[in-house]
């Protein structure tokens, strides 16, 4: 699903990621770790085609993400690192994504509800205005909502309290049948159950890659 | 089941200026805005500009004239200080990242903004004007259509041609600082730098004065200048050199047409640039 081959991304003299290759097939559920500033999440925008590579490309489902971004987005979930300060209301936020991607907004309310996020009480209020774990919640309700064949979560949940979690990687388990599952951490106990593979990242290079 | 593509694009360009128009309207910059313009209206009309006959201007069409006088000097930084910012404050604090990750093409994306960003300056500056039209039906002035449509116009290129050249200089600075740093500087430079330039030029005497004012005619601020006035009668007017040599040398309808073509083009091409940049730049 997901081919990454020779990819080099620099940032001035720094390289973020040194010659990385690395294939994710269907039914992969892959805890990707690696220390601070290893090279996590930009081999993640890579998938997402927000970088220019230096060398090396990337293929989903055999398209490339710069080129034929609307195709290959339209398989792909992400939740990111750190929630942005959208200015949009939550329901302003829900319909951008219903209509850019035909997703069902009873299913946002549904996982939503799921994940014991509150959106009646919120509904014109600013995304930004929530507290950190709610908009971590809303994203994450909006990513199972959006049935994507590839779902990637980049460090999901920083800001979630231990019930969340637990919500969260149960409603993940229950969604990620036949799908590639991307799941940046830095906690690999919390996602041990749910993962058939690790890798580690270190200076923008793979060091070990094991299915388990 | 998917929509097909096509049907997407005009959906996808539509809900993206449709949510940038709902953002800016709430934002707090907005307000000021649209009371600058609408306030600048209700001061002429308790000045009782309307009422006094000065030089053969009266009622109305003094009032427009003075507005689009003032508008030309503001609206340009206005558009600048909040538009600059756009993508590179959305690419900065990673909104870009998050909403980019949903299938909608850049191309959607960046002009949807564009679109967004157009009605919301365009309408403010438009209204004010409908308003005092009415205004001064109400009071029982003449309304110079003319001149209304004509600045309807101009209000419509002046915008385009700002906007335009804000996104594209939010295409590729880095940060917001800067951004607002350039934004300001083109305007001084517009506004009077070009011409203190040209005058210091003219008085040296060594190069013919038609080539001088095609130069200051290239400056989108000056045409604007010289189009504001271009329908009253030169007789009456105290105009600038430039205004007056231009529209003596020039057919009147042509030079109108140019001022307003002129800018639009100008924007459309400086916001194409942008877009170019924007594709070819990393997104995040
Ligand atoms: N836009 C950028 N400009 C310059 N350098 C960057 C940029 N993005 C990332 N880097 C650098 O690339 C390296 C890898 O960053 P990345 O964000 O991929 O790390 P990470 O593995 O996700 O770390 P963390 O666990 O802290 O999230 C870092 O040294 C970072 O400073
Ligand atoms: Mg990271």
């Amino acid at each position: 699903m997901i081919k990454i081959n020779n990819l080099t991304k620099k940032f001035g003299s720094h390289v973020s990621l040194d010659n990385v290759t690395c294939e994710f097939s269907k039914n992969d559920s892959v805890a990707l770790m690696g220390a601070n500033g290893a090279g996590k999440t930009t081999l993640i925008r890579s998938i997402l085609g927000y970088y220019h590579p230096d060398s090396g490309n990337v293929l989903v489902n055999g398209f490339c993400p710069i080129k034929e971004r609307v195709k290959v987005l339209q398989d792909i979930s992400f939740v990111p690192q750190l929630p942005p300060p959208i200015k949009l209301s939550i329901d302003e936020l829900m319909s951008y994504v219903v209509v850019s991607s035909d997703v069902d907004k009873e299913l946002i309310l549904h996982y939503a509800n799921e994940m014991k996020l509150n959106i009646k009480d919120n509904i014109n209020k600013s995304f930004f205005k929530l507290s950190g774990g709610m908009k971590q919640k809303l994203l994450i309700a909006i990513s199972l909502a959006k049935k994507s064949d590839i779902i990637i979560f980049d460090e999901p949940t920083a800001n979630l309290d231990p019930d969340a979690r637990d919500d969260f990687y149960r409603l993940v388990k229950l969604n990620s049948s036949e799908k590639t599952t991307l799941f940046v951490t830095h906690r690999l106990e919390e996602v041990k159950e749910l993962v058939n593979r690790q890798i580690y990242m270190d200076l923008g290079k793979v060091v070990s890659d094991e299915r388990v | 089941m998917r929509a097909n593509k096509s049907d997407f694009g005009i959906k996808n360009l539509y809900l993206i200026a449709y949510l940038d128009l709902k953002e800016s309207i709430r934002a707090k910059w907005f307000l000021v805005y649209s009371l600058v313009f609408g306030g600048l209206i209700a001061l002429f009309f308790i000045a009782g500009v309307t009422e006094s006959q000065v030089m053969g201007f009266s009622g109305l069409s003094r009032l427009l004239l003075m507005y689009i006088q003032i508008t030309i000097i503001i609206l340009p930084i206005f558009i600048l200080i909040t538009t600059v910012r756009s993508i590179s404050g959305d690419r900065d604090n990673n909104i870009l990242e998050y909403m980019l990750s949903f299938p909608i093409s850049l191309k959607q994306y960046y002009w949807g903004k564009i679109i967004g960003r157009f009605i919301t300056v365009y309408l403010p500056v438009f209204f004010a004007m409908i308003i005092a039209v009415i205004f001064g039906a109400i009071k029982g002035a003449d309304i110079p259509w003319s001149i209304f449509f004509l600045y309807t116009g101009l209000l419509f290129a002046l915008s385009s041609a700002f906007l335009g050249i804000a996104f594209f200089i939010s295409s590729f600075v880095k940060s917001s600082e800067v951004a607002l740093g350039i934004a300001f500087f083109i305007w001084i430079f517009l506004l009077s730098f070009i011409d203190i330039a040209l005058i210091s030029l003219m008085m040296q005497g060594r190069f013919p004065s038609s080539l001088i004012i095609s130069i200051a005619m290239m400056n989108p601020m000056e045409v604007f200048r010289v189009a504001a006035i271009s329908l009253f009668d030169p007789e009456l007017t105290v105009m600038g050199p430039v205004a007056f040599y231009i529209l003596d040398a020039m057919n009147r309808a042509l030079f109108i047409i140019f001022s307003i073509g002129y800018p639009l083009v100008l924007g459309l091409i400086f916001a194409t640039f942008g877009f170019v940049i924007f594709k070819k730049k990393d997104l995040v």
